[in-house]
Parts: C-alpha cells; sequence; structure tokens
C-alpha cells in the first residue's frame, strides 16, 4: 500500500512566531545587561551608525552537565601522513578575550548575534530616562537648511512643473466642461494656463546647536593597556551620549603626560606614552583650544577627563586651577579615575583633591573595574539632572 | 505542487514501496507532507514535530537554522521523519523530483529502522503526534493560568531543559520502584543460607539503611525531584513529568543515530538502484547520494559511517559481489539481526574492525591549549583505542552521568548529587548554571561530588551563590 501524500496544514505556517519573539526579547535583555563590555569595543568615531556590529551575548545559552574540553573526540577523514602530535587546527587569536578582559570563560562560550551600531546605542539609552543637555541659546547657529515644500502655486520655474497635478487638473475642467455641453466629448482639450500647477518651495533657517566634546586623557607611564581600555569605554558611551543631542558634534583627543597634544582617535588609545604626569597641562590645552576655536558663546563644551589619579603634587594647586577654569568654559566637565584593582592606592589621588572643585557642573566618578564603567557613567549622568 | 506532479510522486511511490517489501523492509504506514522551504525550517526547530509547547529555545532554534539557511551555510536536510505510527515525513515542494524520490526511499529506511529497533521498543509510536499535541495544550492552559502564568512556566521549563538529558540512556533497562530497590537493599544485607551454621559463628548482618532516599543512585533528575520535592505545585510536576517523557522519547534516536542514518542510507541507495531511473535522474541521484555520505573531515558524518558499516556487514558474509536483497542471504539476515538487537554503542564496538577504522581514516584528537592535536592514529596500536572513544562518544554517551545519591544531605534536604567520573571532568561554568537551575527546582542547597583539575572536588551551589573546593 502506497503512502498518504498531503499538502502543508496551513495554520502552521508562522507556528514558531511567538518563541521566535520571546528568543529575541531575551536577547535584547541579554544586549542590555552586557552592554558595557559591547561598546568598549568600539570606535568611537568613524563609524556609520548602520554599521553591523558582532555582539556577544551570555544571557540566553540553553546549560546543561556537559564535558569540559580535556576529553578526546574522533574524527573521520584522516590522510596516510597524519600522525600523532599534528596540529589540525588552531584557535584564532580573536577567541582568547580582549586585553585588559579576564579570560574566564573559553572563547566558545561566546553566542553572537549581529545588530546595527545606531540599534546598540539606543537601546543603551532606552532605560536610563537620562537628563536633557541643558542647552546654550547662544550657540546656536543659524545655517540654511534645505528647502521645504510649501504647497503649489500657479506660477513657477518649468522644472518645478507638477505634471501629475496639471493633467487632473486639465481633465478635471474637461469633465465639468462635458457635462455642461454634451456635444463636446469628442473634441481635443487643449491645456490652459490655469491647469498649470507648480511646487512651491521655502528656504528654511534652521537653528543648529553644535557641541565639542574634548576627551582628555592621562597617557603617562602609569596608563596601562586596562586603564586605557577602560577609559575608551567611559569616552565611547560619553560621546555617544553628547552626539544623539545635537546636530554636529565635533570630538578633540588631548593626550597628555607632562606636555599636551592634540592626537587622532588611534593614537589617544594605542600609542603607549610614558613619562610623568601634570595633569594641568591637558586641561591648558584644551582651554587654549576652546579660546582658538570653540569660543564658548557659539559651542557647547564638554570635556571629560581619565586618569588614573596619578599626578606630581607640584601640579596640584595648578590643577585645580585650571579645572575650575575648564568648568567655567564648559557645559559639563568630567573626570573619570581609572584604578584597576585599586592599583595605585595612593592616599592623594585627583579625585580626592578635586573634592576642591566647587563648580556646580563639575562630576567625577571612580571607576575600578569593567563593571563599573556602565554603572558609572549612569552615576555620571544622574548627577547632572540632580544638579540641573 | 501541482497535481501532474503530486501523481507523479503517487507513481513513485507505489514502486519504492514494492521494492520495501521485496527487500524485507517493515515499515509503519507513510504519510508525506508536501511543505515549502518556511514549513521545514519550522519542523526543524520543533524536531519535526506537528504540534509542541511553546519556548524561547525552539524560537532560538528557529533564527539559528534560518540564519544558516540563508547565509547558504547549510542547506536544509532532505528528509526529516518522526518515529509515529503511521511514520509522518516531509518533502519540499521546490525540491526536484529526483531528491523528493531519493528521500521517499530513504524515509522508508528510517520507517523500517523506528519500527523493528529494540531500543525504541516503549516509545509508542502510535501515541507520538497525540501525546505531543496534549503536551502542548497543558503548558499552554499553565500559561493562561494566572496561578502559574507565562513567567513561572518558563522559568520552570528553563530548568527541566537543563536537566532533562540527566535520565535513564537505556530504555530497555526497566525503572525499578521503590519497593524493589527495599527488597533488594534487604536482600543484599541478608547472609545467605549457612549449611554449615552449627560449625563457625554467624556472620553478623548489617541493617540496612531503609530510610534513606534514594535508596539507590537515582538517573531520572526530573522524576526524582517531582516525586520527592513536596513544595511544588501540581503544574511544575506536571512539566517536568512533560519534559521528562520527551527527553525519554528522544533518547532513542540518540543513541542509534549511525545506525539508523546508514540503515536509511543503505537502503536508500538499494532502492534507487533498482528503481530503474532514466538516466538524468540516475544522474542526480548519484550525485545526491555521493552529497550525503561523503566524510566530514575532522568530524564524523553518521550517514557516511553507518553507511559503510552496514554495506561492510553485508560484505563480511557475501564478499563484495553483486547484492541481491530478493533473496534472503546469510548477509541479509547478518543485516535484520543487527537493526533490530543493536544501539550504536554495541554495533560500533561488533562491527567496527580494524580495516574499518583505517578505511574510515579513524583518528582520535584533543584539544590543548588553543591547538587541535592529533592524539591517536588508527595503527597496529591505536585502532582499538580509536574505537573505543568513538563507541564513548555516541549518543549520550557524550554527556555525562550523573546522579542523585541523597536527598536529605546532613538532615538538612539538600540535594546531594555525583558524578561518575570517567576520565572527562565537567565543564564548570555549564555545571555552575545547571545546578543554579537545579536548586530553583529543588528549593534547597544542591551539592555535587565530581573531579576537578584531576582531584575529587566539591560542587556546592547555596543562596550564598557557588563554590568548588577539593575534597
Amino acid at each position: 500500500m502506497g503512502a498518504i501524500f498531503r499538502p502543508a496544514s496551513r495554520e502552521s505556517s508562522d507556528r514558531s512566531a511567538g518563541d521566535r519573539l520571546r528568543h529575541r526579547q531575551k536577547v535584547r535583555r541579554s544586549i542590555m545587561d552586557n552592554i558595557g563590555d559591547i561598546v568598549a569595543d568600539e570606535s568611537i568615531i568613524g563609524r556609520s551608525g548602520d554599521q553591523v556590529v558582532k555582539v556577544p551575548i551570555r544571557g540566553i545559552k540553553e546549560y546543561r552537565f556537559v564535558h569540559g574540553e580535556n576529553h578526546q573526540s574522533v574524527g573521520e577523514g584522516a590522510s596516510d601522513d597524519l600522525a600523532e602530535g599534528d596540529v589540525i587546527a588552531r584557535k584564532p587569536d580573536s577567541t582568547e578575550g580582549k586585553p585588559g578582559q579576564a579570560g574566564e570563560e573559553p572563547g566558545v562560550d561566546y553566542y553572537e548575534t549581529d545588530i546595527t551600531l545606531d540599534e546598540l546605542i539606543d537601546m543603551m539609552f532606552e532605560d536610563l530616562n537620562l537628563p536633557d543637555l541643558e542647552r546654550k541659546e547662544m550657540s546656536s547657529i543659524e545655517s540654511l537648511r534645505n528647502t521645504k515644500r510649501k504647497g503649489y502655486r500657479k506660477v513657477g520655474l518649468r522644472v518645478k512643473l507638477d505634471r501629475r497635478r496639471t493633467a487632473r487638473n486639465k481633465i478635471r475642467r474637461s469633465l465639468s466642461a462635458s457635462s455642461r455641453a454634451t456635444d463636446a466629448g469628442g473634441e481635443r482639450m487643449p491645456f490652459r494656463a490655469e491647469d498649470l500647477s507648480y511646487r512651491h518651495r521655502t528656504t528654511e533657517i534652521h537653528k543648529e546647536s553644535n557641541a565639542v566634546v574634548f576627551c582628555i586623557m592621562d597617557t603617562s607611564g602609569s596608563m596601562g593597556t586596562t586603564k586605557k581600555y577602560l577609559a575608551r569605554s567611559f569616552f565611547f558611551m560619553l560621546y555617544q551620549f553628547v552626539a544623539r543631542r545635537y546636530e554636529k558634534v565635533d570630538v578633540i583627543f588631548l593626550s597628555h603626560d607632562i606636555d599636551a597634544r592634540e592626537v587622532t582617535e588611534d593614537e589617544f588609545f594605542h600609542k603607549g606614552e610614558s613619562g610623568g604626569t601634570f595633569v594641568s597641562s591637558g586641561y591648558n590645552k584644551a582651554l587654549e583650544i576652546i579660546v582658538d576655536r570653540y569660543h564658548p558663546d557659539l559651542w557647547n563644551v564638554y570635556a571629560f577627563h581619565c586618569s588614573d589619579g596619578d599626578n606630581f603634587a607640584s601640579d596640584n594647586p595648578d590643577a585645580i586651577k585650571s579645572a575650575q577654569k575648564l568648568c567655567d568654559a564648559c557645559n559639563m566637565f568630567g573626570y573619570g579615575e581609572i584604578k584597576p584593582q585599586r592599583a595605585s592606592a595612593y592616599g592623594n589621588s585627583l579625585i580626592d583633591i578635586f573634592k576642591a572643585v566647587t563648580a556646580s557642573n563639575f562630576r567625577s566618578v571612580l571607576i575600578e573595574g569593567k563593571e563599573d564603567v556602565w554603572p558609572a557613567f549612569k552615576a555620571f549622568l544622574g548627577a547632572e539632572e540632580e544638579a540641573a | 505542487m501541482s497535481h501532474a506532479g503530486l501523481d507523479e510522486l503517487r507513481e513513485w511511490d507505489d514502486r519504492i514501496v514494492e521494492l520495501v517489501d521485496a527487500f524485507g523492509l517493515e515499515c509503519y504506514a507513510q504519510e508525506f507532507e508536501i511543505c515549502d522551504h518556511n514549513d521545514m525550517l519550522g519542523y526543524m526547530a520543533y524536531s519535526g514535530m506537528p504540534s509542541q509547547y511553546p519556548h524561547w529555545s525552539f524560537g532560538k532554534s528557529f533564527e539559528k537554522q534560518k540564519t544558516l539557511y540563508d547565509h547558504g551555510v547549510s542547506g536544509l536536510p532532505y528528509e526529516m521523519v518522526i518515529n509515529s505510527d503511521p511514520s509522518l515525513a516531509y518533502l519540499m515542494r521546490d525540491n526536484s523530483l529526483g531528491l523528493n524520490i531519493l528521500t521517499m526511499a530513504h524515509v522508508y529506511g528510517h520507517n523500517d529502522f523506528f519500527r523493528n529497533n529494540s531500543t525504541f521498543g516503549d516509545t509508542e509510536p502510535q501515541h507520538t503526534v497525540a501525546r505531543f499535541k496534549s503536551h502542548a495544550e497543558r503548558i499552554r492552559s499553565y500559561v493562561e493560568d494566572p496561578a502559574a502564568g507565562p513567567t513561572a512556566v518558563e522559568a520552570t521549563l528553563d530548568a527541566a531543559h537543563a536537566l532533562a538529558f540527566n535520565c535513564r540512556r537505556n530504555m530497555s533497562i526497566r525503572k525499578t520502584t521503590r519497593s524493589e530497590q527495599l527488597q533488594r537493599a534487604i536482600d543484599i544485607a541478608t547472609p545467605p543460607a549457612d549449611r554449615n551454621a552449627s560449625i563457625h559463628a554467624p556472620r553478623c548482618k548489617e541493617d540496612p539503611d531503609l530510610s534513606r532516599i534514594p535508596l539507590e543512585p537515582e538517573p531520572d533528575l526530573l522524576l526524582f525531584i517531582r516525586d520527592y520535592n513536596p513544595y511544588l505545585a501540581e503544574w511544575q510536576k506536571d512539566i517536568l513529568t512533560i519534559v521528562h517523557e520527551q527527553a525519554h522519547y528522544f533518547i532513542p534516536q540518540m543513541e542509534t543515530k549511525i545506525m539508523n542514518e546508514g540503515w536509511a542510507s543503505y537502503w536508500h541507495y538499494q532502492i534507487m538502484s533498482e528503481l530503474g531511473l532514466p538516466e538524468d535522474l540516475r544522474l542526480e541521484f548519484m550525485i545526491n547520494h555521493n552529497q550525503v555520505i561523503r566524510p566530514h573531515p575532522g568530524g564524523i558524518n553518521p550517514y557516511h559511517v553507518g553507511f559503510r558499516i552496514w554495506q561492510a556487514i553485508y560484505e563480511r558474509e557475501e564478499g563484495d559481489g553483486p547484492i541481491d536483497h530478493r533473496r534472503r542471504n546469510a548477509g541479509h539476515q547478518s543485516l535484520f539481526t543487527a537493526r533490530e538487537t543493536d544501539r550504536d554503542s554495541s554495533f560500533l564496538r561488533r562491527f567496527l574492525d580494524r580495516d574499518l577504522v583505517r578505511d574510515l581514516g579513524l583518528f582520535e584528537f584533543a584539544e590543548k591549549g588553543r591547538d587541535t592535536v592529533v592524539t591517536r592514529v588508527a595503527d597496529e596500536q591505536g585502532w582499538e583505542s580509536v574505537r573505543d572513544s568513538l563507541v564513548a562518544s555516541v549518543g549520550t554517551g557524550s554527556l555525562p552521568v550523573i546522579e542523585i545519591t541523597d536527598a536529605d544531605f546532613q538532615g538538612s534536604r539538600q540535594l546531594q548529587l555525583v558524578h561518575r567520573y570517567q576520565g572527562q571532568e565537567l565543564e564548570l561554568p555549564h555545571a555552575r548554571a545547571t545546578m543554579e537551575l537545579l536548586r530553583t527546582l529543588w528549593g534547597r542547597d544542591v551539592l555535587l561530588d565530581t573531579v576537578l583539575n584531576q582531584k575529587p572536588a566539591r560542587l556546592h551551589c547555596s543562596e550564598d551563590g557557588f563554590s568548588a573546593e577539593s575534597t
């Protein structure tokens, strides 16, 4: 007896919709939980928002008791010259963990998904209920923006003729004419001036508010890779936050040891530096650039400084003075102190010294590990809300 | 699919069935559902089941399959058969006629295997579809029940899924009841009758501790928790039962993967060879067949390994002359005996001889740091070790054996488990997460005795967190 053949039952066509939705919700939740780690890997500028990034997810693995890596496996297809001890595969370097990240989990433990940078950043700020930054009236720059539609006119340039609309006008007219004179049916109806319809546009003056973000980092000998990595995470979030609120955001990277220099993003994060620290040099350089290029009357200025808190004692009075000046020039000036595992617990680090800075738009946070970056960032902006 | 197309499939099906009967295969009635590739992706996510309860892991599985398919990493399976009576299988209407004919021939091989292999003895295939439907209905009702609700149901399912395969592996060995275990404990403790009792002192009798729960180490974690955690709600107990039943249903398929895929491939090959295919279909068949049973270098392709072993079983009796399955010769007989009595582990142990190990190019490898290193090749000294490693890794053999030894550890209702260590340590992050889920079901602390860094160790999961200490 032969088999029964039947077409698929239609009701089962999208049976997995609910389970897929629930899975996506969990992926999203997991991304939110790991957002601090994820953004730490991204460049601050120069990436377009629709770029797809790979996101590691830890939350939605399915767990059960399994054997570790110490077991033997069997494969097929060995050639005759395969011998004991031959290396047949090697894990790529990338699974080794990122610099500064503890490698407590094997690389294979990641479940990855793709997401655009924009989505990622939207999610990042979605839950936060972050405050709107206070914008300066004066710093709105008037610019001629593209033209905007504003209805139709009977006269205009030939290129702006709306042919569809014009034809409709003619048909309407001819129909009303034919209803009045029934014998006019077969006659050709030419276009008349009254049929013509031109698109009308006006130019708009748009007020743009511009901002500049100063990323100042201590690149003295004591700022190792881990600290730079933490600083990068912090700067990334700050930049993204500011960038979401202004039309145009400039970023200035300043690195300093005893002297300060303006550098590219790449140099900022990757170039090893050495030497001692004069924090004031970084602040003074920023002030210089503000006076030269970003007058506070025209720009919203944000400055953030990351350091391990280690400054030459002799520079401390100058540092406080410069910090005060920066506060005067900026919408907000923030200081993040990076001390992985309380590495250098000198009694008088900058975060203590900066308690002398009294300006209301000054913030400081302490970051001890990668898990602190996100909470520190939230606390940072939360504080502004309080102060505002 | 057009009527003409369907009629064509029916004609080929009739001819296939004729050969199936002539070759001595015994199948359940067969039903084919004609679906498109979206339906197929859906069926894959649910192991082919027409109905299944809702859980996000099926959504995850769907997304993964779809991503792989969309990116061309993997195609769709050309066959999916459910162990049910009547047997259910799927044909894709976008597939060519040749591929659908091959699929049908392959499906009959699985169908025969499900019906005749002893491992499937108690899977009750006549109730498969209804049972999965009932499971789905029950769990949906708990989701809608305010006393349970979607969040709690999901949490229970998550935990149950994590433990589902920690259960008896050989379903043909009957589960002993508590009273049988009691009797056994007493029997063991009772000294045998001693004819010379008058001559020497009586052997002292030790009373077994009959209050202990469980009396014997218990491999069925979900059932044990269901029966011995009095704080579980009825709906939770039912979910544990459902998840256990489904694992129970799928385990025979895991335990016979190589045999079963090999068997279906062996028979589709025989059937297709005698079907009198026109030249173009024959060519397409050869291409598809070679695609399916090609070796996966560095891994194991069960279709390939299984196919080669079944071929070798026949050849061992009959030599490599032309195969004629209409004559029931010794080769044919050997095939049918093995298909009835073996499971992958015994099958490989019995039939994977030195020549086959070498012909298949089997070798053993392990991770050493970041490298994957060959540890054994199939030479004179190594081939048995290679075979034994393969035997140990098939089916649920790759999953660690973990049993409950005490439900009232130190008198505080802590759950004590033991990992039957056989040279392979547990992966710690997984063990930790799984124990946390186990703790949510048991409601008290959970301990697991295992081996870490080659030293005995105890993992402890409590309210305060997780710890691993050497003992």
